[in-house]
């Protein structure tokens, strides 16, 4: 079943001086148990074209256009409020960055489980707890049944974002969204959530998306990768495709400039310049400014991402 | 520690601890943050300091710095004990080790102009005329690999690349011999983090600077640093030329940090098994004095640092 279907999506915020165009034009889709990795650097528009999905933007400022924009076979920008909601958690749920910002100060990890529950099914107070003991229990928590009681303080970086999984799963999403579930953790625990995440998805047979901007992250846990950049799309397929023969001028030139990839100590290859100032992008194709084999052709035709070969797309009149 | 004929270190910490308060005091003995860390940065070198949060990497780097008092240890410039100057005996010694922090935007006045954020260093130490300032200052931006007219704009109109790089204008224009580097490319995007790297390896070979680059990024680690060393609890737990830690790591903690990094292969993914903190600590090499490089100093059934071979040092257990 086909759980998300993007196409076309724009994203725009009104500011006072001006239209930052967050998104521009970005199609892809998701199947149940599928896992899909969309990376890019900050600006890129990865982070707001799934908000814009489970319609998390204020609008306004935000205005979302798209030619489908669909969760779980449901019309998201023909959704109300209501409607939205109840997609929220049990079609597609969240984890986010920063954990501590997610979750209530004041109220007790078991409170703030147990309110999910309450939200979307008709149980107790209690049974709802025996639930986010349950859940604490399955994100490899030790000693759940404390822990439910405990309040965000108390709890370290990893252990607030294994809560904040328990949160995502309780209402058996067929999707789970993941943005940069790892980025402020150290090393090890990093490793451990993306075990856990992966260990669940094969599980439950749930879809995931996984917004990073970390190609490890991607290599390590996805079966597909959208690459972003300037708000567009550069290049998806699978992803031991992407890393073996990456097709994107902007793909090769981030797979180069990897540090650690090999012994010794060397200068790495660098992207010359900055990425694209989302409220004045450049004309034509976002890259072609930092781009090795652009030509005056690329500043003057803004690329379609077009197929070529088995589940793969590319948007540079370079290549395909 | 180290051999007769060996150059004197640009810096070099002396089993330095730093014990702080804790809340409440009493009875409470403090929190022992850095534990009698030895540590050499040799002239034209990068030594990388690394640890996960709550290692003592961070404190080290201001103890090294005298940011923060030692409570015990040496600190030497140059050879020369610069650890209980006053103030005023310190400020020529503090035109020579200068420091970088993670996040740009908070270190830079967001009320000057890169230009006198660059030159502010020289006004302090009453060096050259305003407008020899002013023309350093220039220099120093096309030093990092910015325009000269940048000398007139403010941090705000910077991506956070060349934020960073006004940092590093701003700490080398005094003619530095030691930086200090703290997570100095972490929150740089993938295609910028490596201009930072090469950028720092450029002005190291130009200035023959010494650089301490505390991170938890192994990756830039592997391309950077001459030396690793491995902060675990306050205290160093392996220390080693970088290919050497990477290929033949022997401590349990450096071990589970290489195995943390993910791997930019697709085709190389595996399940990991991850080691509680109590699994590192009975995990501690075990060692016969017969297969030390060196003679252990101290007698004891404690876990301490011992030299093997090639400039490796790890914390274990000498037995017999």
């Amino acid at each position: 079943m086909r759980l998300v279907e993007i196409e076309d999506l724009h994203v725009s915020f009104s500011q006072h001086d001006g239209l930052v165009q967050a998104v521009r034009g970005v199609s892809f889709g998701l199947d149940t148990g599928e896992s899909l990795g969309i990376v890019g650097e900050s600006g890129s528009g990865k982070s707001v074209t799934c908000a814009a999905l489970l319609r998390l933007l204020r609008e306004p400022p935000a205005k979302i256009a798209a030619k489908t924009l669909s969760l779980g076979g449901h019309d998201v920008l023909a959704a109300n409020n209501q409607a939205i909601s109840s997609l929220r958690g049990r079609v597609a749920a969240m984890v986010f960055q920063d954990p501590m910002t997610s979750l209530d100060p004041v109220f007790t990890i078991g409170d703030q489980i147990a309110e999910t529950i309450q939200a979307h099914r008709k149980v107790s107070k209690k049974e709802a707890l025996g639930e986010a003991v349950a859940l604490l229990r399955r994100v490899e928590i030790k000693n759940p049944e404390a822990v439910v009681r405990f309040h965000p303080h108390q709890l370290s970086g990893g252990m607030l974002q294994r809560a904040m999984i328990a949160m995502a799963l309780s209402c058996q999403p067929d999707v789970l969204i993941a943005d940069e579930p790892t980025t402020a953790l150290d090393v090890t625990i990093q490793a451990q959530i993306l075990q856990l995440i992966k260990d669940i998805q094969a599980e439950t047979g749930m879809g995931l998306i996984m917004i990073t901007h970390d190609l490890g992250v991607v290599a390590e846990t996805v079966d597909r990768v959208v690459v972003m950049y300037g708000g567009k799309v550069m290049e998806t397929g699978p992803v031991e495709a992407i890393f073996e023969a990456p097709l994107h001028p902007y793909t090769k030139a981030l797979l180069n400039s990897m540090p650690g990839q090999v012994a010794g100590k060397r200068r790495l290859v660098e992207i010359p310049g900055a990425s694209p100032n989302p409220s004045n992008p450049p004309p034509g194709c976002p890259f072609h400014p930092r781009c090795p084999i652009a030509t005056i052709e690329c500043r003057q035709i803004v690329p379609p991402l077009e197929t070529v070969g088995a589940g793969r797309q590319v948007a540079c009149i370079k290549v395909a | 520690m180290h051999q007769s004929g060996v150059a004197v270190p640009a810096l070099e910490l002396r089993q330095v601890s730093k014990r702080f308060p804790q809340r409440g005091g009493g009875n409470s003995t403090g929190l022992l943050a850095v534990d009698r860390v030895d540590l050499a940065v040799q002239r034209n070198q990068v030594v990388a300091l690394v640890g996960e949060s709550g290692s003592g990497k961070t404190t080290t780097g201001l103890l090294a710095l005298l940011l923060v008092g030692t409570t015990s240890g040496q600190i030497l410039l140059d050879g020369t004990d610069i650890t209980h100057l006053g103030q005023k005996e310190l400020k020529p010694f503090r035109r020579q080790m200068q420091v970088v922090f993670q996040d740009s935007y908070a270190s830079l006045d967001p009320m000057m102009t890169l230009g006198e954020i660059i030159a502010e260093p020289l006004g302090i130490h009453a060096l050259f005329t305003p407008a020899e300032r002013r023309d350093e200052a220039r220099r120093w931006l096309e030093k990092v690999g910015l325009d000269a007219s940048y000398a007139t704009r403010y941090p705000h109109e910077l991506s956070g690349g060349q934020r960073q790089r006004i940092s590093v204008a701003r700490a080398l224009i005094l003619g530095a011999s030691v930086l200090v580097a703290d997570e100095p490319t972490s929150a740089l995007d993938v295609s910028v983090k490596a201009q930072i790297v090469n950028l720092l390896q450029d002005l190291q070979a130009d200035m023959g600077l010494s650089i301490l680059f505390i991170s938890h990024d192994l990756s830039v680690v592997r391309s950077l640093a001459d030396e690793v060393v491995v902060m675990l609890r306050g205290r160093v737990v392996e220390r080693a030329p970088t290919d050497k830690i990477f290929a033949d790591a022997r401590h349990p903690y450096t071990q589970a940090l290489l195995d943390a990094v993910p791997v930019i292969n697709p085709k190389a993914r595996r399940r990991r098994t991850f080691l509680t903190a109590d699994e590192i600590s009975s995990r501690t090499p075990r060692m016969s004095a017969g297969e030390l490089e060196t003679q252990p100093l101290v007698d004891t059934a404690e876990p301490q640092l011992v030299a093997l071979a090639g400039s490796h040092f790890v914390e274990a257990i000498v037995t017999g």
